[in-house]
């Protein structure tokens, strides 16, 4: 059995790490804002802790299945180009991206 | 409206197998009535009206020469913007998809093509299909053809604007809690969301995979069914596609309209006609009385069409709102993890003194609205450790609960009703404040996306001269069964359709 949730009060510093988590640069008026609604739609979907017991096994399909396969035959894939067009920066038939590591590194 | 499109699809692919008109003529007569209502309905983000006539000329050429078409050849359809489709914009209704052409077609896509079906565009929705009223879109709301105040539902708003308006016969949709079927209620049309796993998702832009399922719109239970066999069927580029033919849903809807339901056991959801959580956060209201009446008209007609109808209690539905509300947002949280601003899309902020990932931080805080931002933070809550079994995995058991609970009520009756949304359209702005008013939109339709089983909703009268739907559900694999109540529902009550003046 889970432990019981305790009614979750979200602090507006606890949704600022979540948007950091999520890599969501929010403003502090959507901290505000967040934060409030959060608050509220927690609070109502917390009671599924006040059904499902342990012996209840979870669902994520109508129709069970496992280990699905297919053939395993070599396909082309997309053009290199085609893919690359999508792109909002490309060099050297690459993805180009910001720096990835910091100055100090 | 022309003559021409006015037909159902049914009507239209005979027309033109006939020689009677040709598929270019009725691309060409859609893509005026597009012309000119969708500036005020803006049901289409995108209209491709060369691709379309190309397509029709390529039908055209084909009768010519003798070869055999498709049962929906040269009829004319709009595709939701969530499916993806080779060299036309797709967007989600997203910003930050906002000029990207994918570089192939969803499964869905490929398969309205081989089939000879005309595809005029892709349609309006909420961003990423957060919603329940299409304003969550990034390119402003879809109106509602039966009153341009109102939403057409959501998040396929969109694609059950298009048929309303008589834009297009048929339409294809996304249903994850209801997305097909809330759009086809308020807006009097039909929508199915077929049995998880019964139509492929390669290619559908993921919202909550568990959850997401494609399914036809259109204004008639036939046209409906006659789409949904040609998108169904296994696809082995989704490996949660089922293995199995198509349930016989063409053949379900053709007998279904002799109006016959002598032997069919039609259940009515004790949980789901009135009370319950749509009282405590319909906004003061719960169900609306005109969608109850018009409810309870409704199993009163299937009752005098022959069917034995029981009352069945689900007492687990009443969690269905909070399940799902844990399993969408975690799944979304994950599933737009890919908006990382290197791939695809928009990428802001790239001055040369920004990290990789402060320039994603900034590209996802510009190009996610509210809705999208909101349930991300939500899901990312729900995953986070320590909680994960507390949230998402109490959500999955519910998902068990639910399952056992249509088993119960499948042993019973052959076919599960309610009514499709609490509530009939409401004005445009009404509710988007209110993240749970407009969660509890998708009350009825949520228990059957949880058990992953098949549902369809038909018109089935009008409350304060707006359309009310009627849900029809069935076991896992048996959505046959739900077109043929429908088409039989549909076969007993007269048509619906919107007021002519609205778009006049």
């Amino acid at each position: 059995m889970p432990d019981p949730i305790v009614p979750p009060r979200i602090s507006r510093a606890e949704v600022a790490h979540l948007a950091h988590l999520a890599r969501l640069a929010v403003t502090d008026d959507e901290l505000d804002l967040f934060a409030r609604q959060l608050d509220i739609i927690l609070t109502s979907v917390a009671r599924v802790a006040d059904v499902a017991a342990a012996d209840i096994p979870p669902t994520s399909h109508a129709v069970a299945m496992t280990n699905v396969f297919r053939p395993d035959r070599t396909r082309p894939s997309l053009p290199r180009e085609a893919v690359l067009a999508g792109a909002p920066a490309v060099e050297d038939d690459k993805f180009r991206v910001p720096r990835i590591l910091s100055d100090e590194a | 409206m022309t003559e021409l499109t006015a037909l159902t699809a049914a009507g239209t692919a005979a027309s033109i197998a006939a020689g009677d008109v040709s598929a270019v003529e009725v691309a060409q007569a859609h893509l005026d009535r597009i012309e000119a209502v969708d500036g005020r309905v803006h049901a289409f983000l995108h209209i491709d009206a060369e691709g379309a006539l190309r397509a029709a000329r390529d039908v055209d050429a084909r009768r010519a020469a003798g070869q055999a078409l498709g049962p929906l050849a040269g009829v004319p359809l709009a595709m939701k913007d969530v499916v993806v489709t080779q060299g036309l914009p797709t967007t989600a209704g997203s910003k930050i998809l906002e000029g990207w052409l994918p570089p192939y077609d969803a499964t869905i896509s490929a398969r309205v093509k081989a089939a000879g079906l005309v595809m005029l565009g892709k349609t309006n929705m909420d961003e990423f299909a957060m919603g329940s009223s299409t304003e969550n879109s990034a390119y402003g709301p879809t109106h509602n053809p039966w009153d341009l105040s109102k939403i057409p539902g959501g998040s396929g708003g969109g694609s059950a604007a298009a048929l309303a308006a008589y834009e297009a016969p048929l339409a294809i949709g996304t249903d994850t809690g209801g997305s097909i079927r809330q759009p086809a209620a308020v807006t009097g049309t039909v929508g199915a969301k077929p049995t998880y796993g019964g139509v492929s998702r390669y290619g559908l832009i993921a919202l909550a995979s568990s959850l997401d399922q494609a399914g036809p719109c259109a204004r008639t239970v036939l046209d409906a069914a006659l789409l949904h066999e040609v998108i169904g069927g296994h696809d082995p580029c989704d490996s949660t596609s089922i293995a199995q033919p198509v349930p016989p849903v063409v053949a379900a809807a053709r007998r279904g309209a002799n109006g016959d339901l002598k032997g069919v056991r039609v259940g009515v959801v004790r949980e789901l006609a009135g009370g319950g959580d749509a009282a405590a956060y319909g906004g003061g209201g719960g169900y609306q009385a005109g969608v109850l009446a018009s409810f309870d008209a409704a199993v009163h007609t299937l009752r005098e069409l022959g069917a034995e109808v029981v009352e069945v209690g689900c007492p687990h539905f009443e969690y269905a709102l909070a399940a799902y509300y844990l399993i969408l947002p975690s799944e979304c949280s994950s599933n737009l993890a890919r908006f990382d601003s290197v791939r695809y899309g928009m990428r802001v902020g790239d001055d040369g003194t920004r990290s990789l990932e402060e320039v994603m931080s900034l590209t996802r805080e510009a190009g996610f609205g509210p809705e999208v931002k909101r349930r991300i933070i939500i899901g990312t809550y729900a995953l986070s450790s320590g909680y994960y079994d507390a949230y998402y995995g109490q959500a999955q058991k519910v998902r068990t609960l639910i399952a056992r609970d249509f088993a119960a009520a499948f042993e019973r009756a052959d076919v599960l009703v309610s009514p499709t949304s609490p509530f009939v359209a409401f004005g445009i702005g009404e509710r988007i404040e209110d993240p749970m008013a407009m969660y509890v939109n998708d009350l009825c339709t949520l228990p059957a996306s949880l058990a992953g089983t098949p549902a369809i909703s038909v018109p089935c009268g009008l409350s304060d001269g707006l359309p009310v739907g009627l849900q029809v559900m069935a076991p896992a694999l048996a959505d046959d069964r739900c077109y043929r109540v429908a088409a039989a529902f549909e076969a007993a009550t007269e048509q619906f359709r919107p007021p002519a003046g609205v778009l006049a």
